[in-house]
């Protein structure tokens, strides 16, 4: 028998190591505490039980939003906001105040307007190569319901061309919605964007 | 390469200065690898093993507050194999950090401190005692005001020095607090352009193309503000921050430029940042409380829109913020724009400042996509054969130098070009 066939026959098992207390890098950094962020969220809302009719009208009512996005009628887009409607962008799911963190969109209706004349005027020239967007929402979950009020929470996925680029773009929308007879207002529209925090030349110059 | 002197005249540069890797190499070793870099701020981090990573050039590094109170700036690289020991953008590490590949541990200012099997390490040259055992640390680390540089070299001007006159970015902005400090805002907006770094540098003090570029913003927020104040009511003053990118070409060109030694510069202010409402009021008194009348008019009047740093740092320090380059190619620069709170302040006045940074430097906004688009569009253009030069020529020969600072007599000089350039010669000797 050669020297390597006897090497071969020194085989060794490792079982169930009663001693890796004390072994590589458990020995060195024995925290095995689960990280902050992981146990300190709440689960996500549940459904509340409503009239499938109204899970159907608040479901229609976020298609129609999408749909005038991607045929760019920011117009009616933006009389879907109330009055004092809000439209934010945190950069992070962290964030709870739209006025006092850094935004990636942080706009009442007036700032949205200033958004449509500019990306509408001849001279806007990041707009002038072809760009267009598809979206899909879906995931629609209506979180609580009172007679004024609706929080609805959905997921988002949307496609962006630009020049010769495809961007895609994912996230959660939540609306706060105002009950107007049949129909709704957005009160509040957060959008957290799962990609929000990557470099990007500048995501979209109209709303997400 | 072409010779130096043939790819920087005075009112001209070759077009390769943008676009050629070898000319981005040498950027990288004779300028970022040796200048003071800006890092971050100091309450940044708050608790010990608090990090941030930062890129200098082409090298990665660790910005760390250790156990005793001290940050330090080191590779992130363990000594072992290579591989780097932080693996996030920022974080907390303890009170060691621990490489994920062998368990390799270092104390905070980058000495080891476990060797995993270390007995197998006996006789050989990489025991525990000798120095390359641990982690390599910036040869150089100072702080101006709260606000962290490292260089990757021992010798140089030290960081008072290498600012010169330039280091009123910092004081301006710490002055405007009643507090004389700032406070870092910790969330930062990243911003990729497709293009070399130097499209920015110019950019931030080329008073010419706002009215051009931006017209499109300046336009439509102008509209909207004045149909307020037809109905009688107040537009909020960041709607302002919009509409005067839209000035004429004479209003810019009597926005003045300083141009100091060393790349660095000043876009004097234009915007009119003192409105007559109870919160600025409220602000000024707190101001001359805190620093005596005189002084604090002398914070509050001083004319600055932003300062730079060159090659790599834009200060706008009366509005709190700050914009860093860290390059990545000829023809990539990832930005990385940070806000500050003035200590002290209201949350009106805090708020005045950051919708400035979200309205001109956020990933959506309005006024910097703009600039993008031009310089992806400059870069492709350099990249072509259509031409051999860039020209600076506007106002040649129409500045006023006094000790080594050139000020520009039309704001709208290419005199801030001529500087940054006549800076970066001397880097790349």
């Amino acid at each position: 028998m050669s020297d390597l066939e006897q090497r071969l026959l020194e085989d060794v098992v490792i079982f169930e190591n009663k001693e890796a207390n004390r072994t590589g890098a458990q020995s060195i950094a024995p925290d095995h505490s689960p990280r902050q962020t992981h146990k300190s969220k709440p689960l996500p809302a549940r459904s509340v039980v409503v009239a499938a009719d109204l899970q159907q009208r608040v479901e229609q009512f976020l298609f129609h939003q999408s749909e005038l996005l991607d045929e760019k009628q920011w117009a009616a887009y933006i009389e879907l906001f109330a009055a004092d409607g809000v439209y934010w962008m945190p950069v992070t799911s962290e964030q709870t105040e739209w006025l006092d963190s850094p935004s990636i969109f942080a706009e009442d209706r007036r700032m949205m307007e200033i958004r449509m004349g500019r990306v509408t005027h001849p001279n806007a020239w990041s707009q002038a190569p072809q760009w267009g967007t598809s979206h899909l929402v879906g995931n629609v979950v209506i979180e609580s319901v009172t007679d004024t009020e609706i929080s609805v929470r959905s997921r988002f996925q949307m496609m962006e061309l630009r020049r010769d680029t495809t961007r895609h773009f994912a996230g959660t929308y939540r609306h706060k919605l105002q009950r107007v007879g049949h129909d709704f207002k957005i009160e509040v529209q957060r959008v957290d964007l799962l990609n929000g925090q990557a470099p990007f030349d500048y995501v979209l110059q109209i709303w997400v | 390469m072409l010779p130096l002197e043939k790819l920087v005249e005075p009112d001209r540069v070759h077009k390769s200065v943008y676009t050629d890797q070898a000319i981005f190499d040498r950027e990288m070793a004779n300028i970022w690898e040796k200048a003071w870099v800006y890092c971050g701020h100091e309450s940044q981090l708050k608790k010990t093993g608090d990090y941030a990573t930062v890129q200098i050039g082409r090298q990665p590094l660790i910005m760390v507050r250790g156990g005793d109170g001290r940050i330090r700036v080191l590779y992130n690289r363990c000594p072992h194999r290579g591989v780097q020991l932080c693996g996030n953008r920022q974080g907390n590490t303890g009170s060691t950090f621990v490489c994920s590949y062998h368990a390799w541990t270092f104390h905070l200012d980058g000495r080891v401190k476990g060797i995993p099997l270390s007995h197998g390490y006996a006789g050989t040259r990489m025991t525990h005692d000798n120095p390359d055992c641990s982690m390599k640390a910036a040869a150089r680390v100072d702080s101006y005001r709260g606000f962290v540089f490292a260089s990757l070299t021992a010798e140089g001007p030290s960081l008072v020095e290498f600012l010169g006159d330039a280091k009123i970015a910092f004081d301006d902005m710490c002055d405007r607090s009643p507090e004389g400090e700032v406070e870092i805002v910790p969330v930062c907006h990243r911003v990729v352009q497709h293009s070399n770094w130097k499209f920015f540098m110019e950019n931030q003090l080329d008073a010419l193309h706002p009215s051009v570029t931006h017209q499109s913003t300046g336009i439509a927020a102008g509209r909207v503000e004045r149909k307020l104040q037809q109905a009688g009511q107040k537009p909020p003053l960041y709607y302002h921050y919009l509409s005067t990118f839209a000035s004429s070409f004479d209003q810019w060109d009597s926005v003045q430029t300083v141009n100091f030694p060393r790349g660095h510069g000043i876009l004097k202010g234009y915007m009119g940042l003192r409105p007559e409402d109870p919160d600025t009021q409220e602000y000024v008194a707190a101001m001359h409380r805190a620093h005596g009348e005189k002084k604090a008019e002398e914070y509050l009047g001083r004319s600055i829109h932003h300062v730079l740093i060159y090659p790599y740092l834009s200060v706008q320090s009366p509005l709190q913020q700050l914009r860093v380059l860290r390059p990545i190619a000829p023809n990539q620069t990832l930005s990385e724009i940070w806000h500050f709170r003035l200590k002290g302040v209201s949350q009106a006045i805090y708020r005045r400042a950051l919708w400035y940074f979200n309205l001109v430097n956020s990933p959506a906004t309005m006024i910097n996509a703009d600039d993008l688009e031009n310089w992806t569009k400059g870069q492709w253009g350099l990249e072509s054969d259509g031409g051999e030069w860039v020209s600076f020529h506007r106002n040649y020969g129409g500045d006023t130098c006094e000790n080594g600072t050139t000020y520009s007599n039309n704001g709208t000089s290419e005199a801030v070009m001529r500087s940054q350039f006549a800076a970066w010669r001397e880097y790349m000797k």
